[in-house]
């Protein structure tokens, strides 16, 4: 962070007032350098620069949060044990204090200021710079991992270090050395994942609103303490980084990644953008999908409103309306017939209003067919933003394409379509992007006991309990 | 090709055509496999689903006319009607008999283990030497459960269309034109009571290989052996 000026944040935070659920989050978003979104006591919280922080139930709406102790810039949270590790940094970032920095190190047993557990312990400087060297300690991200606790920090002014902490403690283990593992990375972020240490940071500017070019890079290590090479085999030590996530829509300037695991197969990322172009270009938290594609993380993207066929990846076969197949008019034998020569025609697609008087006034069933464009296969996504959301993405409608038919969880845990939508919660639907890309549906009403729609047959849909090993409760979107 | 509309039945007629004008590439004509080969008489002693929970055991009736050149028509509404417990011959919910006779005596109930995890009805018509198309089968069978399961699912999978009933409730409905695959449809979260669980079944073929197989899955998916199958 910290390249252009070091921004009011504060100010910023204390300022914030309710905005428009717009492409992500609702509620107050603004926050620069946000640490891990990490959960404590049911409520999920994130830090930022200057000890502004945002708390979220849902991680769809956030407010503003506790404010950590310590002041300082770019934190980062982990838990270990019933401990919750606070890094954050004091001085450096090239400003007023030059680059002498101190990475400290706190901990709490919870990070809500409601909680009886909840009472900061300072344990102290874990990595420091003097200002002189090639470094500036800030901008520290742990990743504890196999029982061993890491830290990296740093920023372009020099290299990105890594020393080791005592997971006990908290403190550096005596006689380590920092080890040099990236340069031109500033925002780092550590992660493990089937046998591969990832090295994610932002390259670019920072701090500069809509022309800020931050971008999330990576690179990967079979050994925490490197080497890191990216998709080319290009070292990070030598500038290397494999894209993970840009600017996009009304959004520029991705920075500051961090994981969430949020288990069943759904990993995001937390990460700000420097300027979201429909909240004055402020500087926000967003929450993406997470994908990993060939052994590398790549952004995912939540689904754009529209109109699709739903296609089970069990089967391939597509969610449809359960009403009598409608066929379209045409002469078989004539078309078996007919000459290299004869002329030929459009044949019109089979539309709604072909078929629809044919459809029950009530509800429907749902079932799996061979898709056939035909428009009972076709769904309509539509955010519902004012129902919530969950972890960056709002709440869907699922309607058939141009009529009020919802799709909806019945009270025994099966699948219909109702006439018409009424905002009930059986009528609201998370989508989320899986690690492989394909979406899980869950809905609502019984998003806490884990159930998702999921294909229990080659032609029958359901709610049940999501399996993120198999492709039953994997579904694809695919335009008409 | 097997179900195919009109074109295809030209395009096959015009083949046959061509084999009759060339004598030296017929060959004779085969023998109707017999039913020996898909099926063995039901025995008295209760039955255990197979290894994947496939029931075999089955009361078969002898198929009742239903001629279609397509199933092409089998559209929810169509075999709705077609096979509504109404137009069963017999009393439906009843267990019949091995040899009863049905439908003023036409056509006979056999009790029968089929020796494959689905059951072949177009065999099973053929071997008696009974219509193959243009049909309706209607399968029954006893379920005796050890105790009372909830969260049970029917799976099925027939050729082509069909419609299962469990306790005389309609539990499984498969339409249109389809072909048989383990686990296609499976019904609602259904209960099966202690003691004796009376199953019905009627699938529909126009000019299709007609068969069904039909399992009991919990509600981890996993299939349900410990049932004994009977027929009386």
């Amino acid at each position: 962070m910290t390249r252009l000026f070091r921004p009011t944040l504060g100010l910023s935070l204390a300022l914030a007032c309710q905005s428009p659920a717009t492409a992500q989050l609702a509620g107050d978003v603004f926050i620069h350098d946000p640490s891990t979104v990490v959960e404590s006591g049911g409520k999920w919280f994130t830090f930022g620069t200057r000890g502004g922080g945002l708390v979220s139930e849902d991680g769809w709406t956030w407010a503003n949060g506790p404010v950590r102790p310590g002041g300082g810039v770019a934190p980062d949270v982990v838990k270990i044990g019933d401990r919750y590790y606070v890094a954050w940094a004091v001085g450096g970032g090239g400003m007023s204090g030059g680059h002498a920095s101190d990475v400290k190190i706190m901990w709490t047993k919870s990070l809500d200021p409601a909680s009886p557990d909840f009472e900061y312990h300072e344990v102290g400087t874990v990595a420091s710079s003097d200002g002189v060297e090639n470094n500036d300690a800030i901008d520290p991200a742990f990743l504890y991992h196999d029982g061993r606790l890491w830290l990296s920090y740093g920023t372009y002014f020099g290299s990105i270090r890594l020393v080791e902490l005592d997971p006990e403690s908290g403190r550096r283990l005596e006689g380590n050395e920092p080890v040099d593992i990236a340069i031109d990375m500033e925002a780092t972020a550590l992660l493990y994942r089937d046998g591969w240490y990832y090295l994610l940071g932002t390259h670019g500017t920072c701090c500069d609103g809509p022309n800020s070019t931050y971008n999330i890079r990576v690179g990967r290590s079979r050994d925490v303490r490197g080497p890191y090479v990216d998709n080319m085999g290009i070292p990070l030590l030598k500038g290397g980084g494999k894209l993970v996530a840009a600017a996009q829509g009304r959004m520029i300037g991705a920075g500051h990644f961090g994981r969430i695991d949020l288990g069943g197969g759904i990993e995001k990322m937390s990460l700000h953008y420097e300027a979201d172009m429909d909240r004055s270009g402020r500087s926000v938290l967003a929450i993406e999908p997470l994908l990993w594609r060939d052994g590398w993380p790549v952004a995912g993207r939540n689904l754009d409103p529209g109109t699709y066929e739903i296609q089970s990846a069990r089967s391939g076969n597509a969610l449809q309306l359960k009403v009598d197949f409608v066929r379209i008019p045409f002469d078989a034998r004539a078309s078996f017939m007919a000459g290299p020569d004869d002329p030929v025609k459009p044949v019109p697609g089979q539309s709604l209003s072909d078929v629809a008087g044919t459809w029950p006034k009530d509800a429907v069933r749902v079932d799996l067919s061979a898709y056939m464009v035909r428009p009972n296969q076709h769904w309509t996504i539509t955010p519902v933003p004012e129902a919530g959301g969950w972890f960056g993405a709002p709440y869907y409608k699922i309607t058939v394409a141009g009529t009020e038919r919802a799709l909806a969880a019945t009270p025994a845990d099966e699948v219909q379509a109702v006439p018409a939508f009424t905002g009930a919660d059986a009528e609201l639907w998370r989508i989320d992007q899986l690690t492989d890309g394909s979406y899980r549906i869950t809905p609502k009403t019984r998003a806490g006991a884990d159930l998702a729609l999921v294909a229990i047959g080659a032609s029958t849909p359901t709610l049940a309990r999501f399996d993120p090993q198999s492709d039953a409760g994997r579904w694809r979107f695919v335009r008409p | 090709m097997k179900n195919g509309p009109t074109p295809w039945i030209v395009i096959a007629a015009s083949m046959a055509s061509l084999a009759a004008v060339a004598p030296a590439f017929a060959r004779p004509a085969p023998g109707v496999p017999p039913l020996a080969d898909f099926f063995e008489p039901a025995t008295t002693a209760a039955a255990a689903p197979d290894a994947d929970g496939f029931i075999r055991r089955w009361l078969l009736l002898e198929p009742v006319s239903k001629p279609n050149p397509t199933n092409t028509l089998f559209t929810g509404s169509y075999v709705r009607a077609a096979l509504a417990p109404e137009t069963f011959p017999g009393r439906f919910g009843a267990v019949p008999r091995d040899g009863q006779a049905a439908a003023d005596g036409a056509l006979r109930w056999h009790a029968l283990d089929s020796k494959l995890w689905d059951v072949k009805l177009f065999n099973f018509a053929q071997a008696l030497g009974k219509p193959k198309y243009g049909v309706i089968f209607w399968a029954v069978t006893v379920v005796d459960s050890p105790r009372e399961m909830h969260d049970v699912r029917m799976a099925v999978g027939s050729n082509s269309a069909s419609v299962w009933w469990l306790n005389g409730r309609e539990a499984a409905t498969l339409f249109d034109d389809r072909r048989m695959v383990m686990d296609d449809v499976l019904s609602d979260r259904l209960t099966l009571k202690k003691g004796r669980n009376i199953l019905y079944g009627a699938v529909i073929n126009g000019p299709g290989l007609s068969d069904f197989c039909l399992r009991f899955l919990d509600a981890d998916g996993e299939p349900i052996r410990d049932l004994a199958i009977a027929v009386q």
